[in-house]
């Protein structure tokens, strides 16, 4: 779980600068918060209460260091509780959350728990559960899922974290977002006014900026009728786990050659180079001067920025070789 | 906030204070100092616990969100006097250096070979991958564990 606002942002620059990498590549789902800024001096008071079963009272003076937290059992109950609570934190499987809680001073004071709701921890057919954790998507038929799951923290990281929570954080580093850019999957949000869908590529707006609404929360992500089957993941870090992409990426081709790549961590969204898409889709047997081309459209539409994991000249080397590979694995 | 969960087979009652992690609480509040308090961002594993029958960094576990929950940390693998078979293979291997890290190897190699007991080294490796040794002392833990133990 965690949130969406520039302050976030600003602060992750500051404090995740080389000692403390944030774990935006897992997990949690982001409800529309309002990050308070908190005065660390102040005394944190050991006292809160919790809200019964969603049973919400009016909500009273909050108290700085409390929390108030609702543990809804069904989505309805959930979505109750969000429209009473618009600026509550959604609290997923808590890997985002709280490192910003223990390293960053962050202090929610009202909490919807995710935990309880059965409903989200279900994949049927193309239809991908909020609640669904990376360690459940390991076993995904879909090749390209299941390698990303894989890549996502730890064990212990991939037992927690869910595919909601990695939309909500909405990290440009997130290890399912590529896949789900470049199969432009529908993003299920719902609220007390009912359901709605919204395409991957107007779901995430920004850096850990989404179109999420208040009192909104994200429901599953739907896959399209027909995925390729010819699918790869990758992504490029210091080491093969627990590991914050430097870049990653994942590629998609249909048997007739339709192509889809989306690169991350190297643009504040997802990138999709479509000329790319366009130039190696119309080759059946692409040559390797073709692959090479491929290549070097990708590594021109990607927008990378030099931060404390790599230099944007190192991003843009790593998206070339890396979208190169991924082709070579589907064709 | 009062919350009710399960540690160690026994139903406890802890008051909680805002967002506290399930590690400070454990150490704080329970008297439970096996897990450990490290990197705080679920990057070492020193505090790995078993919460709910999944392998989880206690740090990044809400305390306030585990009413009902049953916990499962370091202190509760041994029964009196008999250790896991894990800390008996550890013992034996020497697999143990400033011991920091001990513990949450012990939860989370427990955790995987009580499900595989026949891991291969590669596989351990593997599992182990969210556990961080500063004294890199990997191969004798692997040693230790690997092919089967007890």
């Amino acid at each position: 779980v965690t949130t969406n606002t520039q302050l976030a942002e600003t602060r992750d620059e500051e404090r995740f600068s080389r000692h403390r990498p944030c774990k935006s590549a897992v997990a949690c789902a982001v409800g529309d918060d309002r990050l308070q800024a908190v005065d660390l001096d102040e005394p944190i008071q050991a006292t809160a209460r919790i809200v019964e079963q969603a049973v919400l009272p009016t909500p009273g003076p909050v108290r700085f260091g409390g929390v108030d937290i609702a543990r809804p059992t069904s989505l309805e109950e959930a979505t109750v509780c969000l429209d009473r609570w618009p600026d509550a934190t959604i609290l997923a499987g808590g890997t985002d959350l709280m490192v910003e809680v223990n390293l960053a001073g962050r202090r929610p004071e009202r909490i919807v728990s995710l935990r309880r709701v059965g409903e989200l921890d279900v994949v049927d057919g193309r239809r991908i559960g909020a609640g669904v954790t990376f360690q459940a998507l390991e076993r995904s038929p879909h090749a390209a899922l299941a390698q990303l799951a894989r890549t996502v923290g730890s064990p212990q990281i991939r037992a927690a974290g869910t595919i909601g929570g990695n939309l909500g954080t909405a990290s440009p580093a997130g290890d399912s977002l590529p896949f789900l850019a470049a199969l432009d999957a529908d993003i299920e949000v719902a609220s007390s006014a009912g359901t709605r869908v919204v395409p991957f590529a107007d779901f995430m707006t920004g850096v850990k900026q989404t179109s999420l609404r208040r009192g909104e929360l994200i429901t599953a992500a739907i896959l399209p009728a027909h995925v390729p089957s010819r699918q790869a993941f990758a992504k490029v870090g210091v080491r093969s786990s627990m590991v914050i992409s430097i870049v990653s990426g994942c590629v998609l081709r249909r048997d007739d050659g339709g192509t889809r790549i989306a690169m991350g961590a190297v643009g504040p969204t997802m990138i999709r180079p479509r000329a790319a898409e366009q130039m190696i889709s119309a080759e059946r047997n692409p040559t390797a001067a073709a692959c090479d081309e491929f290549s070097r459209l990708v590594a021109q539409a990607v927008t990378p920025i030099t931060d404390h994991r790599a230099t944007a000249e190192y991003r843009r080397h790593a998206t070339a070789v890396l979208a190169r590979r991924l082709l070579e694995r589907v064709l | 906030m009062q919350i009710s969960l399960t540690v160690n087979g026994e139903a406890r009652q802890v008051t909680v204070g805002g967002a506290d992690s399930l590690l400070k609480i454990l150490r704080d509040e329970l008297g439970l100092p096996g897990s450990k308090n490290a990197c705080e961002q679920g990057e070492c594993g020193s505090c790995s616990v078993i919460r709910d029958g999944k392998l989880v960094c206690a740090c990044l576990v809400m305390a306030a969100d585990c009413e009902d929950s049953n916990v499962t940390t370091v202190e509760g693998l041994s029964v009196g006097d008999d250790r896991h078979p894990v800390q008996e293979a550890m013992l034996r291997a020497g697999a143990v250096q400033c011991g920091f890290c001990t513990p949450g190897f012990v939860v989370a190699a427990a955790y995987y070979l009580d499900r595989n007991p026949d891991a291969a080294a590669d596989d351990l490796r593997e599992e182990l991958a969210g556990n961080i040794c500063r004294c890199t002392g990997y191969g004798s833990i692997v040693r230790a564990l690997a092919g089967g133990i007890g």
